[in-house]
């Protein structure tokens, strides 16, 4: 082989790995170097200090409210999307008008971006004069406070998450349920099989590929909410709804504190470098192919 | 162990009409074939039986009973699909019993049952792989021992051995013709294959467009087929079919107007002087087929197409090609494809006499050959 044809394919891929390289693995690895100093961003010195950013952040009391935070709303929203989502496309799984309409209905929040979402529901759940409140007045509810509460507010950034994502969510089970062929759901009528032992025993395993994927991307994704914080509740009320994405915005770009912030950015990585592996290792066994 | 019967059944789907006004009697204890080529309302009618899909019209009765509004799980019927439609998430052993878990069979009668089955069907040594694990022919056994475990009243199987190779068909054929006399209930197999049909059917229901052509046993529809097309499609080669008209020197009498004459090609006589009295019919050969034991050779004469099957006999190589059909051997078929019977041809009854000997001269001369 001549030396072109050896290089050729490192040149097609060179431009994508360029790339990948310089807006990915760069700013990673700037970021666990930036974790060790003390910087404020304007400085043109930067400080070492080991790993002190580690050891403040991990005492600090807020930084283990956002923690937990994050991990509340992340378990609530993959709860609430992967449950909402297989029952919708369940009983979505059919051809039809009305089923093309909803399917076509309810992706259409996927394609918005979050940041209009995040506004316009800030409108909606407002206390006073939003569309939630007069429509839950309907049903004879008082008004809630939604976004105002320190009680209310996490939950209602996970009801936006779950509107959001249920659209994908749902179409996603659609597909993984037409890959089951109908004579599976013959065969279990002749055998007698009542509708929750057919879905129980037969349609769940057999989506449980889509499944794991879906919780694996939503959860990955949950822990790394930042719109609807930055816009509806800026991390309040009283560190209600302070994430960990949040936290390093601001402390990185409002406090000036780079190092600290990027210590948390590395503690971020930790946590979703852990939970990937750990949900490979214990639930890639319990996947049917 | 039940008779089916099926009254005035009609089935539509939106605008089309698949199959108006079938009237079929299913023997208890038969091994009934439903035979037919692609969108014959084969499979329908099967899956109505089974109650995978509602009738349009008229009745099922399985037994002594009506089961138009009941559901699959309660008819006792068992079904053996095409793809098997073994689940694939379970092992052999789930995949049996999960009938029997449904219907609340305690543990240690279906441990039982399952044994029993599993030596039947011998699959022992594969009850705790998934289906994924097995060849084809297992998987085919473990989706006959699900239906068997059952002890259903009927046995329904929807072309079963068509994802099976060539070898493997042939023997599984015997294994179900074999599971038959043992287990005695009704089977109802649907097939296109005519030769699967005719090895394993003790009655044959030939269907086209939805209609019941003819329902009758093997040998009579080789024999005395009711029309054009079950003629047709029984046998292979197909029977050749020529128009009255265009066959030369040929008179015959008949009531109706025959408008086509049909021979087998396994009836035609290809040495002239076996036979004196018969259809002459001469031409080019087209092909030539050896099959080992049989040889097909392809004809064009001033007729038409047709096909020679001769056995164990050498090859012939020659280009041309004349050939006698016996007159009691000929088929004699209306415009409309409906079967004339008893025509006499001129000579008819001597030539009976001689296309005897010369069928015994034929049977002794096999052997010498």
């Amino acid at each position: 082989m001549t030396l072109w044809e050896k290089l050729r394919p490192y040149s097609m891929v060179a431009p994508a790995l360029t790339i990948f390289s310089l807006f990915f693995i760069y700013p990673i690895l700037y970021m666990i170097y930036l974790s060790m100093y003390d910087w404020n961003f304007i400085s043109p010195t930067k400080n070492f200090v080991g790993l002190q950013n580690f050891a403040e952040l991990l005492q600090e009391k807020e930084f283990l409210q956002v923690i937990s935070n994050t991990t509340i709303y992340t378990l609530l929203t993959v709860a609430f999307i992967i449950g909402l989502s297989l029952i919708l496309a369940l009983w979505l799984n059919r051809a039809g008008l009305f089923q093309s309409f909803v399917q076509g209905a309810i992706f259409s929040p996927h394609i918005v971006s979050w940041v209009s979402i995040s506004m316009i529901w800030a409108w909606v759940m407002d206390p006073q004069y939003g569309l939630l409140n007069w429509f839950i007045g309907l049903f004879g509810f008082g008004k809630l406070a939604w976004l105002s509460s320190q009680s209310t507010s996490l939950i209602s950034l996970v009801i936006v998450a779950v509107w959001k994502g249920l659209g994908y969510n749902t179409l996603v089970f659609i597909a993984g349920l037409q890959s089951i062929p109908k004579d599976i759901y013959e065969a279990a009528a002749l055998d007698h099989s009542k509708s929750w032992t057919t879905f129980s025993r037969l349609i769940l395993p057999m989506l449980s590929p889509t499944i794991f994927f879906l919780v694996i991307i939503n959860m990955i994704g949950s822990f790394q909410v930042f719109e609807t914080i930055a816009i509806m509740t800026q991390g309040g009320p009283v560190n209600s709804t302070n994430t960990l994405v949040y936290y390093i915005y601001e402390y990185g770009f409002r406090f000036f504190k780079i190092g600290y912030a990027s210590a948390a950015g590395v503690i971020l990585l930790f946590i979703v470098g852990l939970l990937t592996i750990v949900y490979f290792k214990m639930l890639s066994k319990r996947v049917h192919y | 162990m039940a008779q089916i019967v099926l009254k005035h059944i009609s089935k539509k789907y939106k605008e089309d009409t698949i199959i108006s006004d079938l009237n079929l009697t299913i023997k208890d204890g038969s091994f009934t074939v439903l035979v037919g080529p692609s969108g014959c309302g084969k499979s329908t009618t099967l899956r109505m039986i089974a109650g995978l899909e509602k009738e349009s019209g008229g009745e099922i009765w399985i037994g002594d009973q009506c089961v138009n509004h009941m559901q699959p799980g309660l008819r006792d019927v068992a079904m053996v699909f095409q793809n098997y439609a073994l689940y694939p998430t379970m092992t052999v052993r789930e995949n049996i019993e999960f009938g029997l878990r449904n219907r609340k069979v305690p543990k240690p009668d279906r441990e039982a049952l399952i044994r029993d089955i599993c030596e039947i069907v011998d699959l022992t040594p594969h009850l705790n792989k998934k289906p994924q694990n097995l060849s084809g022919g297992q998987r085919q056994r473990v989706a006959l021992a699900r239906a068997m475990v059952k002890k259903p009243k009927v046995f329904i199987l929807d072309e079963p051995l068509s994802n099976l190779d060539a070898k493997l068909r042939n023997q599984m054929r015997t294994e179900l013709i074999q599971l038959h006399q043992r287990l005695r209930s009704t089977f109802v197999y649907v097939t296109h294959d005519q030769v699967e049909a005719m090895s394993m059917g003790d009655e044959i229901v030939v269907m086209n467009k939805g209609v019941i052509q003819q329902a009758d046993s093997p040998m009579k529809l080789y024999h005395d087929p009711d029309n054009l097309f079950t003629a047709q499609f029984i046998g292979t080669p197909a029977m050749n079919i020529m128009e009255y008209s265009r066959v030369p020197g040929l008179k015959a009498e008949a009531k109706a107007v025959i408008k086509y004459i049909g021979f087998r090609a396994e009836h035609v006589i290809t040495n002239l002087n076996e036979l004196k009295e018969g259809l002459v019919v001469e031409g080019e050969i087209l092909t030539r087929e050896s099959l080992g034991s049989e040889n097909i050779y392809q004809v064009q004469s001033a007729a038409g197409l047709f096909f020679v099957k001769t056995f164990l006999s050498p090859l012939l190589t020659a280009s041309h090609m004349k050939v006698i059909i016996p007159y009691a051997q000929l088929y004699y078929f209306d415009s409309n494809g409906s079967r004339i019977r008893g025509i006499e041809t001129p000579n008819h009854a001597a030539a009976g006499k001689v296309q005897e000997a010369a069928r015994n001269r034929a049977l002794l001369g096999v052997g010498g050959a």
